[in-house]
């Protein structure tokens, strides 16, 4: 198995086969293959020592290492619920995971009806009659509703509105979508941790576009007034944008029952482990935006035999087709990743997508009476009902503090001088009690 | 060859695998259950609720009617399917590695530093000073690098509205240029199938962001004239965009930084293996110039000084973020991981081969090839015969087809790259695949394929009447 110095271990050609084949070429070595002139040639020293499997799988392990053991009580976007064992052996068949996009549907078909039911757990958690295979993440998604309200408005304005509580990272990802398409980004506050419905009413009119609202919000209030945020946007025809994730979908009013025209989001909360941030993003729309969806569609059809068969479908709206008249510039997606976020939701089921929901309820109403009960610490901030997590004030100043819990085992959001943020779910409820205990300590 | 692929029939009718809603559903009342007043929760949630044996035997079921590279050949032209070695796979799923993106630099510096080893391996890959990583796919990389150059042009206070593009380019970068809000120019190919450089000089100006080209172009020619290509661009004050889904072709002979390109992206599911996933997780990080550093994505990764560590920082002018954390984390790391196996001869050596597969491959085909030399791809044409057509009968003889109808300048195209790790064997059952495909009867042409799961789709149909979900089945 070594290879090493040989060449790539991942080209089969033996000795006498490349010579036979450079001989039907018709040429003495591989080099005379290449028309690169020498003025732009290379000599091939990148400094890349090559490595046996057995050295990278060590010094990996030796390198991932240095990270820090600690219990993560961190959320705002990102979170983390286990994944059952089924998903990685079911999503790891070959079959799926090295195949290409299914260019060819006769010989696809079970990715394809994959995505095709991944699309289909969609439409009932959102209630829209639409969703994609997948965008990048939630922050791409987000910037991809943008400019889709850009194309279906016809109102004369430029403004985006988006909650004063929103990822920085998520408002730069949506600013970097808006520029091109000549959009800008205007907030409006927020009334205890949800959306400010007086100050928004106040703010809307002819020039806005589209209006973004997250349920829950990035700090983990769950928002009471979305049909009325609807009302709003639609009385100004602008778009109705609600970010939210498929746990969360589970139990929260359905954006279709609020007046949602499309749904943004994350799914990779389910069937991906905490991955650094990498995600899978949802877009679902109404019917009316069908041919301006940015991304994949899988359809059903017939085939030549009258039986039902999927497809890659309203490919026109696309960029190898549409070019610069393409709805997005989207190629690869997170295709995988959907079908392992579909293993998993089928490995709930309705119970047990339900269940943990309402567990992300309480633990976090738990864990934030627990932590108000310590004196210098007052929790939850806002006077909302929470899903997953809240936000913490504390007397000392909290950058200090979250040090202190880090060094105690355990890692929290500073928000700033006096906030902290904290996220329960699955994973880390159990060791609630260590981190009360650690807040007593520190604060 | 002859390929039967798994499909379920019950009393002579094709039933495949049914949906899993079709397998029975479930409804759970929610306002029952939840602790949240009912005005804060929907009424109920209706989704199927299969035992884990019915799970593992419909994905199962479902793998089995799907191609892929570990099942045969998988020559898409500009696809680049290669295959994705196995232990990346164990590398990436290190439990140590499920971090959080918002620790703290402190407690995550095995993570920052294989993010700075894998930015270290990519700009020397492609001669370039500085990377980013954060770019999700192929297609954010190329937004990011136009978003940079475009950062670039405004710090310096040029007004520049157009990105050059020739017509052979992937789509991709035209929807890009359009997407950061740019005029496209579309340069005509030569009649050799490169750059006409005449042509680009009358195309490029005071207007010019950008010219993105892909090199080896998209029917596997080096754009002999680059250095050429490059004094003309930056003389107008124009910057080089290297479009990377074809660096398979220049690993250890050529890299865009030495060939005058200012910016860059890698598919790294192309060019490093990682897998392509029936559509994704990629991955496109973005290689820069030194000039173009300071405008690159938050933060970047760099050594801290006096051995303190590594450190993220932010780029003086940074353009913000591309995705909402750090990219596709989990598949760069598999990245680093094939590039650490085969190191400088191992890179060197994957290129080599798979331009001497290419070559062979077309060597082996009765369709013609019209344009020539070319490198790790090639651009048969089906002649008198549908492309398509041809494609769809090759899917009955144990291989996947090429890439059809693309690119347009080779009429009924076939683009194919059979890449590094096919043998000869193999490499002569896929032109055996071609030939009899090529030459078989107007009738079986037009009824292929007959061996697949599903025979050919009405696509047509599909669009007409969209389905595009299980619930839309049920209105009917």
């Amino acid at each position: 198995m070594s290879g090493r110095g040989r060449g790539t271990p991942y080209a089969p050609h033996t000795d006498a086969e490349t010579a036979a084949m450079l001989d039907a070429v018709g040429v003495d070595d591989e080099a005379a293959l290449f028309d690169i002139p020498s003025d732009v040639a290379f000599d091939g020293a990148f400094g890349i020592e090559p490595r046996t499997e057995r050295e990278i799988r060590e010094e990996c392990s030796r390198i991932f290492g240095r990270n820090r053991d600690l219990v993560e009580f961190l959320g705002r976007g990102h979170y983390g619920h286990y994944v059952p064992s089924i998903v990685d052996h079911l999503s790891d068949r070959a079959e799926f995971l090295t195949s290409y996009t299914q260019y060819q549907p006769e010989i696809s078909q079970g990715f394809l009806q994959a995505l095709f039911e991944y699309q289909s757990m969609l439409v009932e958690l959102t209630g829209l009659p639409i969703a994609n295979c997948s965008m990048y993440d939630a922050a791409t998604a987000l910037g991809e509703a943008a400019t889709l309200a850009d194309r279906v408005r016809s109102t004369s304005g430029d403004a985006v509105l988006v909650p004063e509580h929103l990822r920085e990272g998520k408002r730069e990802v949506l600013a970097n979508y808006c520029a091109g398409a000549g959009l800008t980004i205007e907030t409006y506050p927020m009334d205890d941790g949800i959306a400010d419905i007086d100050a928004l009413g106040d703010r809307v009119g002819d020039d806005v576009v589209m209006v973004y609202a997250e349920n829950p919000t990035v700090r983990g209030c769950i928002e009471e007034r979305l049909a009325a945020i609807g009302d709003l946007a639609s009385d100004v025809d602008a778009l109705f944008a609600l970010g939210s994730d498929v746990v969360s979908l589970s139990v929260l009013e359905r954006p279709a029952d609020v007046g949602a025209d499309v749904v943004v989001g994350e799914a990779g909360v389910l069937g991906l482990p905490t991955a650094y941030g990498m995600g899978l993003g949802i877009f679902a729309c109404r019917e009316e935006y069908l041919r301006q969806v940015p991304g994949r569609l899988v359809g059903a059809s017939e085939d030549a035999r009258g039986d039902r068969a999927y497809t890659l479908t309203l490919q026109t709206r696309e960029q190898h087709i549409r070019k610069e008249r393409a709805t997005s510039n989207i190629c690869t997606n997170q295709a995988w990743v959907a079908l392992r976020a579909a293993i998993h939701a089928a490995t709930l089921g309705p119970s047990g997508l339900v269940d943990l929901a309402n567990d992300c309820v309480r633990e976090a109403a738990d864990l934030a009476d627990r932590i108000d009960e310590l004196s210098g610490a007052v929790a939850p901030v806002h006077d909302r009902h929470h899903l997953r997590e809240f936000v913490v004030r504390v007397d000392q100043p909290a950058p200090a503090i979250a040090t202190d819990l880090e060094a105690a085992g355990f890692a929290v959001h500073v928000l700033d001088d006096h906030l902290l943020q904290v996220c329960v779910t699955d994973l880390n409820a159990g060791q609630v009690d260590g981190l009360v205990a650690a807040f007593g300590e520190v604060i | 060859m002859i390929h039967d692929q798994a499909k379920y029939t019950r009393d002579g009718e094709d039933v495949h695998e049914p949906l899993l809603a079709e397998k029975g559903e479930t409804t759970v009342d929610v306002t029952e259950s939840s602790p949240l007043p009912d005005d804060l929760t929907r009424d109920e949630l209706t989704l199927p609720e299969p035992s884990e044996p019915e799970i593992a035997r419909h994905y199962t079921r479902l793998s089995q009617m799907n191609w892929a590279i570990d099942s045969g050949p998988y020559p898409l032209g500009s696809c680049t399917m290669k295959y994705n070695p196995k232990f990346t796979e164990d590398v990436a799923a290190d439990p140590n590695a499920a971090v959080h993106p918002d620790r703290s630099e402190r407690s995550v510096q095995g993570t920052l530093e294989l993010q700075y080893r894998l930015q270290e391996f990519l700009a020397s890959i492609g001669g370039m000073d500085a990377v980013t990583l954060q770019p999700p796919a192929g297609a954010a990389g190329e937004f990011t690098g136009i978003l940079v150059a475009k950062a670039y042009h405004e710090h310096h206070g040029n007004d520049r509205s157009e990105v050059v593009i020739p017509a052979s380019a992937h789509g991709t970068n035209f929807a890009t240029a359009a997407t950061a809000g740019y005029d496209v120019v579309e340069l005509p190919s030569g009649e050799d199938g490169r750059v006409d450089v005449e042509a680009l000089e009358a195309a490029v100006g005071d207007d010019t962001a950008a010219l993105m080209l892909t090199n080896p172009n998209t029917v596997g020619l080096f754009e002999r004239d680059i250095a050429e290509i490059a004094d003309i661009v930056h003389d107008a004050g124009g910057l080089l965009y290297y479009d990377g889904a074809n660096l398979n072709a220049l690993l250890g002979r050529g890299r865009p930084g030495d060939m005058g390109f200012d910016v860059m992206h890698y598919n790294v599911h192309k060019t490093f293996a990682t897998p392509h996933g029936g559509g994704g997780p990629g991955a496109g990080p973005v290689g820069v110039v030194d000039e173009l550093a300071e405008f690159l994505p938050s933060p970047q990764v760099r050594e801290g000084s006096g051995g303190s560590g590594y450190e993220r920082f932010e780029p003086d002018h940074t353009i913000g973020k591309v995705h909402g954390f750090t990219g596709n984390w989990l598949v760069l790391i598999k990245t680093y991981a094939y590039i650490a196996r085969l190191g400088d001869e191992g890179l060197a050596d994957a290129a080599a081969k798979a331009v001497l597969n290419a070559n062979y491959l077309a060597e082996r085909i009765d369709l013609d090839v019209p344009h020539g030399p070319f490198h790790h791809e090639f651009a048969a044409t089906a002649g008198d015969r549908d492309a398509a057509d041809v494609a769809k009968r090759m899917l009955d003889f144990g291989v996947h087809p090429p890439t059809t109808k693309w690119p347009e300048m080779v009429p009924e195209a076939m683009l194919t790259e059979p890449t590094e790790i096919e043998n000869k064997s193999s490499l002569d059952d896929l032109a055996a695949a071609f030939n009899l495909a090529y030459a078989d009867t107007d009738e079986a042409l037009d009824t292929a394929p007959n061996r697949t799961a599903a025979g050919r789709i009405d696509q047509v149909g599909a669009a007409r009447n969209p389905r595009l979900s299980w619930q839309a089945l049920d209105e009917e």
